[in-house]
């Protein structure tokens, strides 16, 4: 009798110290801090160094501000190693009560109606720019809120290389090119590719949207409905045609597979490199290493095949988004509108370089924006630009930094690359249930 | 019968383990089946029968993946039988250096994959590079390790026996002191050179070891990641991808279905190479 029971005993034991295990496992994660008095907001966003800036500008502003109210600033990684990350903190209902993350098609996976609350009626929103809150919209409501300034891809260029070999800014791909060749002849390497950290490689082919919707206005529609594809459109295949073309001519700098995005950096800065080209967020970075050197830097848009049809490729900056089901909805709404306002992009210039305009109608730019900024401005107010591929359609081929790779390196050629990435897209199509795919 | 029941342990006992080994163990592979003819999200799941795995056959790098992570596999594991081979046989010999020696062969065996393969990339880069430096002041041409498609492949799997030689050998040491001394006497009596010693006696008296060395290291071969994430991440385009980096690849763009299809593939591949190679490997034991 006894000994049975003491068997029993044993089985149960050993069963409670296994849940007593898996109980502890599912605490490790986030330990709540409820404020004693006032409200306290947990804010997530990347780790990058200039995120984490303005998140720290953002947290101040508002504390003093509004007193009794405190934000928490967390970090996650950066890429898709923080995409998972998200994605895993809203599945298991953990999320902090405000999130940064991209604006686009990266927003529409989150599944923004069970997880995001709908900030549609929002008074801030009338001063936001419509082409903002196009990306950051589903079923037509608005989830987010700008954090920072629009982005631009296109050529950053060596302001003293430019002058010093009486070359002028191109305004079509040929005049690029014949530049190019002006800059190898005079010994300096004139692109600079930096394919060890693959993404850089993308550019060239992303930058170049503003020329595809030029040429095929309905392509962003079409081929989100798979009625048109990279490889079967000219306008679409010409960006991947750019690409090659540098490989071929011998533009890239010699260890071009081996560069990193930092590199890059150092090589335009320097003056190693003539050109670079890069999404327009580099600027915080150049600013902050090589600081005397930011006024030497220009930009121009990547060029298209005729001059008068000449215009820029914008990124809208990532957004804040409010978690529905957090403990502090109102509150974390109010501190959302403050991001969103003129005052918001204030604290956001204090710490971080505007890379390009604020989507926030009535915010003022710091008097001391660098060079390449004001090189922009003119196809803002020129109305000349277009947003960026993944910011129309939802698409967007988790393969194409490799396939630009290999475009850029000389392993495939346009035609296959782009085809190959026709390929690639498919996969996102379907996992999102499209419909056509 | 009774007393003999009585005494022994209850199976109670089990429990905990069992209970480990299922939730983290078997649930998981099980559940992976399942999953791998479905589309799911962390919040649900659609049935969409073997969809997953024509798709990834159709995956345009996947071809040179599984060629890569068979040469890869093969490269590596040859290479750490005949240099584990060699190295065991100089450490087991009287040489005065032969502690610190084997402490140097076994020591990269105890860093960080991704440090040695962030350490080597540097080490690898064509223009600053220590490799190519040092080449350059011999008057030799460098290579471009990791960015040449023709070699970037060998150059990680030539990092990766660096990194595990250390352990085969340790295999091959312990295996050849097993080898009973008589068999040296009789060599001496019959008049037998250092070559006879290892050819005659060494080479095939060592073939647990041998055996040890090609399982381990040709299953690892075969599962390889972390290293080749580290130094090229499977570039540069596709190059250097292993079928281990193309599944990772699809975890990352969120096609997690896509991804553990690739699993159950890359778990029959291994089961399929593996286990064959195993028996084959026991019986010419048994033989022996």
């Amino acid at each position: 009798m006894s000994k049975r029971g003491i068997r029993y005993m044993a089985g149960l034991i050993s069963l409670l110290m296994m849940t007593g295990m898996l109980a502890a496992c599912g605490n490790g994660g986030s330990g709540d801090t409820g404020g004693a008095s006032g409200t306290n907001l947990t804010l997530l966003t990347d780790n990058s160094q200039d995120a984490v800036n303005v998140a720290d500008a953002l947290k101040a502003a508002y504390e003093k501000k509004n007193p009794g109210v405190t934000v928490e600033v967390e970090t996650r990684p950066g890429g898709s190693e923080g995409d998972n990350l998200v994605k895993t903190r809203l599945a298991t209902g953990d999320m902090t009560d405000v999130f940064f993350y991209n604006s686009g098609s990266l927003m529409t996976v989150l599944s923004p109606e069970a997880n995001m609350e709908d900030l549609t009626g929002e008074a801030f929103q009338a001063n936001i720019s419509d082409d903002f809150k196009s990306t950051v919209s589903m079923n037509g409501k608005v989830y987010g809120a700008p954090v920072g300034a629009t982005m631009s891809g296109g050529w950053f260029y060596n302001k003293k290389i430019y002058k010093d070999l009486g070359l002028s800014v191109p305004k079509t791909w040929d005049e690029l090119m014949a530049n190019n060749e002006k800059i190898k002849a005079a010994g300096i390497t004139p692109v600079i590719g930096t394919m060890k950290d693959s993404w850089t490689a993308q550019v060239i082919l992303l930058a170049d949207q503003y020329n595809v919707a030029q040429a095929a206005p309905n392509f962003a529609k079409d081929f989100t409905a798979h009625q048109a594809t990279f490889a079967g459109t000219p306008a679409a295949l010409r960006s991947f045609e750019k690409l090659q073309q540098v490989f071929d001519k011998g533009y890239w700098n010699k260890d071009f597979l081996a560069a990193t995005y930092d590199n890059g950096i150092k090589m335009l800065a320097e003056g190693k490199g003539a050109q670079y080209p890069m999404l327009s967020f580099a600027l915080p970075v150049i600013q902050q290493n090589f600081p005397d050197q930011v006024d030497n830097i220009g930009f121009f848009a990547q060029p298209g095949d005729s001059a008068d049809k000449n215009g820029l490729t914008v990124w809208m900056p990532g957004a804040a988004y409010v978690y529905k089901n957090g403990s502090n909805v109102e509150a974390a709404k109010k501190f959302v509108a403050f991001i969103a306002s003129k005052e918001g992009a204030a604290a956001i210039a204090t710490v971080s370089t505007p890379t390009g305009p604020y989507p926030v109608k009535d915010a003022q730019m710091p008097d001391n924006i660098p060079s390449a900024v004001k090189d922009m401005l003119p196809y803002f107010d020129q109305n000349k630009t277009s947003l960026a591929l993944e910011f129309v359609s939802p698409i967007k081929g988790p393969g194409l930094p490799q396939i630009a790779v290999e475009v850029g390196a000389g392993i495939k050629k346009a035609p296959e690359g782009a085809a190959s990435y026709d390929q690639d897209v498919e996969k996102q199509a379907k996992q999102m249930g499209l419909e056509g795919w | 019968m009774n007393r003999v029941f009585r005494r022994t342990y209850s199976y109670w006992f089990l429990m905990p383990a069992a209970v480990i080994y299922f939730v983290i163990f078997l649930l998981p592979t099980v559940m992976s089946f399942f999953f791998s003819f479905t589309r799911w999200t962390l919040a649900d799941w659609e049935f969409i029968g073997l969809d997953n795995f024509v798709m990834f056959f159709q995956e345009q790098s996947l071809r040179i993946g599984f060629q890569n992570t068979l040469i890869y596999a093969v490269v590596t594991c040859g290479l750490k039988v005949i240099l584990g081979l060699l190295l065991g046989v100089l450490l087991t010999s009287r040489l005065r250096t032969r502690n610190y020696l084997r402490s140097v062969i076994f020591f990269p065996t105890l860093i960080s994959t991704i440090a040695v393969g962030i350490a080597f990339s540097m080490m690898m880069h064509p223009t600053q590079g220590i490799i190519n430096t040092a080449l350059g002041w011999a008057g030799l041409p460098g290579l471009d390790w990791l960015g040449d498609t023709r070699v970037a492949l060998l150059s990680i799997a030539l990092v990766d026996v660096w990194k595990g030689v250390g352990f085969a050998t340790v295999i091959y040491i312990s295996g050849i002191l097993s080898i009973p001394p008589d068999y040296y006497e009789a060599l001496q009596i019959d008049g037998g050179g250092a070559w006879h010693k290892f050819w005659n006696i060494i080479v095939p008296l060592s073939r647990p070891a041998t055996n040890s060395v090609i399982i381990l290291s040709f299953i690892g071969g075969l599962r390889s990641f972390d290293l080749v994430w580290a130094m090229t991440q499977g570039g540069p385009g596709f190059t250097t991808d292993v079928i281990a980096s193309i599944i990772y690849k699809q975890y990352q763009g969120g096609f997690y279905g896509l991804a553990t299809a690739g699993n159950v593939i890359l778990f029959v591949i291994v089961t399929v190479l593996a286990f064959p190679l195993y028996r084959y490997l026991n019986k010419r034991e048994v033989d022996l």
